[in-house]
């Protein structure tokens, strides 16, 4: 596991302003990547990257591949199998893959505070508020407060995978 | 319509090299051991494994030809396959999965003959169409399979195995709905099993199959009552005729058969007359003799020639083939048996069998 503060230093050297594709980025298109809320997204994106595939990854292998082998003797083509077969039964792990994902992007602190900075209102996650709240003297207060929101947060998120990953994998009878 | 397949693969430890022509319409049965290639025909002819060489053609048509390079995959070949297990959708309804193959074959422009309506009542899936595949019983899945596999207009069925993953009371509850199904379908079936009760049952032909290789092929009829075969070795070898009904003697509680060119009674059936039944006779059943004894509760003696004479490996008995008009009997005796009554190829003999040993098999 990388060091989130890697991972959000290695964006940083890319899309900064003078990085190969971020000065592209500027130039071509007028967008700019670090120290804005789309640059936070771009660094959680890298950050929960690896939990995404894993989790589509492990859903993809669970399925059975004679049930891929029916539909071709049924006269589905490649498209029409990822479409119909495939990616119907892999649903439960994606979406719960998608939810976990989520949450930690809540979470995310140090690849966000590398490439994007502290910025209350654009780039400022749940933890670097609470941070900045615990830097300010007589911020107890507003950190418990946002302790609080992170752990509903976080137990709505596991509630919520628990629940679709029971009720889609009912749906398709495991 | 026909199916013709000429097949060669070499496995890590076996070879496969077989060469037949499946007849259409009907049931051609791969039999043999586990481990002989049967599934490997099977699926070469579906195109999910491609052999070293092969060539495969359906009515007239190549789908698979490795000198010409020729090879269709499995979605534009339409061959209905059937596995061990049924592979339904588990996200789809048991309608949504039948009409799988049929919406695609229609946007591809396939118009078959198999109507949905007929093959849901054929199957009787009708009740089930609206429930999903995880809440029906083995034997319900597996009729859904077929008439998913049928409704897609296939030009060829192909069933490995669809009873084994069933037990027996299961496999009990499908053959009705396959020999059923086997009258209404005009398409060649190529069916793979090892129960000969089930090939007994079902088959129109039989493919031997052996160690990868075809030891015999020809009709359900003639392939089971040859004593030369390995078929003749199993301890529930016999023969098997194609018989209809002539008359029933209610008084006596029989029915008379015809077959294979001699005429058999029977427990009364409820079959009309005139309707056809499959009979089984085992070797072990069949008595020899030289002439008819009489006082005996024994209603059928049945004037026959011996052909053949073989003996049986692993035991201390002989199987005698029995040539009637049309088919033959198998009979399984001691070599003392054959000595006393001066047994040989070519001389009479009178087949004894009591008329309760007689398995009807249906139609």
């Amino acid at each position: 596991m990388l060091p989130p503060v890697v991972t959000g230093w290695l964006p940083l050297i890319l899309f900064g302003v003078r990085g190969p594709i971020g000065s592209l980025l500027l130039e071509w298109f007028d967008i700019r990547l670090v120290f804005t809320s789309a640059g936070a997204s771009l660094a959680c994106a890298v950050m929960t990257f690896p939990v995404m595939v894993r989790a589509v990854r492990l859903s993809l292998e669970a399925t059975d591949p004679g049930l891929d082998q029916a539909a071709r003797t049924l006269g589905a083509g490649r498209l029409d199998r990822l479409f119909h077969v495939t990616l119907p039964l892999a649903s439960p792990g994606i979406l719960v893959g998608a939810i976990v994902a989520y949450a930690t992007c809540l979470g995310e602190f140090g690849a966000v505070i590398t490439f994007a900075a502290n910025i209350p209102g654009q780039t400022q996650t749940l933890p670097l508020a609470i941070y900045a709240a615990l830097q300010v003297p007589g911020g107890e207060a507003r950190a418990a407060e946002l302790s609080l929101v992170a752990l509903t947060l976080a137990l709505i998120g596991l509630l919520l995978s628990e629940w679709i990953g029971k009720r889609l994998n009912a749906a398709l009878g495991r | 319509m026909s199916l013709s397949i000429r097949l060669r693969h070499a496995f890590p430890a076996a070879r496969l090299d077989v060469a037949f022509e499946v007849p259409s319409p009907g049931v051609t049965v791969l039999f043999g051991p586990s481990g002989a290639g049967k599934s490997t025909i099977i699926l070469a002819a579906a195109g999910l494994l491609r052999p070293d060489a092969c060539r495969i053609e359906v009515n007239g048509q190549v789908m698979a030809d490795t000198d010409a390079n020729i090879w269709l995959p499995p979605e534009r070949r339409r061959a209905g396959l059937v596995f061990q297990d049924p592979k339904l959708f588990p996200h789809m309804s048991v309608a949504t999965n039948l009409r799988f193959g049929m919406r695609r074959a229609l946007a591809r422009g396939f118009l078959g003959t198999v109507r949905f309506d007929d093959i849901v009542e054929l199957l009787g899936v009708g009740a089930l169409l609206g429930r999903r595949p995880h809440t029906l019983s083995g034997g319900e899945r597996q009729r859904v399979a077929i008439g998913r596999a049928l409704v897609a207009q296939p030009d060829l069925l192909l069933m490995d195995e669809p009873l084994a993953s069933l037990d027996a009371a299961r496999n009990g509850e499908i053959l009705p709905y396959l020999t059923r199904l086997k009258t209404a379908l005009r398409l060649p079936v190529l069916y793979v099993t090892h129960d000969l009760d089930e090939a007994a049952r079902l088959a129109d032909s039989m493919v031997l199959i052996e160690a990868g290789r075809v030891v015999a092929f020809g009709s359900l009829a003639e392939v089971v009552a040859r004593a030369d075969l390995p078929l003749a070795q199993r301890d529930d070898a016999g023969a098997l005729l194609h018989c209809r009904i002539v008359a029933h003697d209610a008084g006596r509680e029989l029915t008379r058969l015809e077959g294979g060119g001699a005429t058999f009674w029977v427990p009364l059936l409820d079959g009309a007359v005139a309707s056809q039944y499959r009979i089984r006779i085992p070797a072990r059943e069949v008595i020899l003799a030289g002439r008819a004894p009489d006082a005996i509760s024994l209603h059928n003696i049945i004037p026959g020639t011996v052909r053949r004479i073989a003996a049986d490996t692993g035991r201390r008995t002989v199987m005698v083939e029995i040539a009637l008009p049309e088919g033959a009997l198998l009979a399984r005796v001691t070599p003392d048996a054959v000595a006393r009554l001066g047994l040989a190829p070519g001389g009479p003999v009178l087949a004894l069998i009591k008329s309760t040993s007689i398995e009807v098999l249906g139609g």
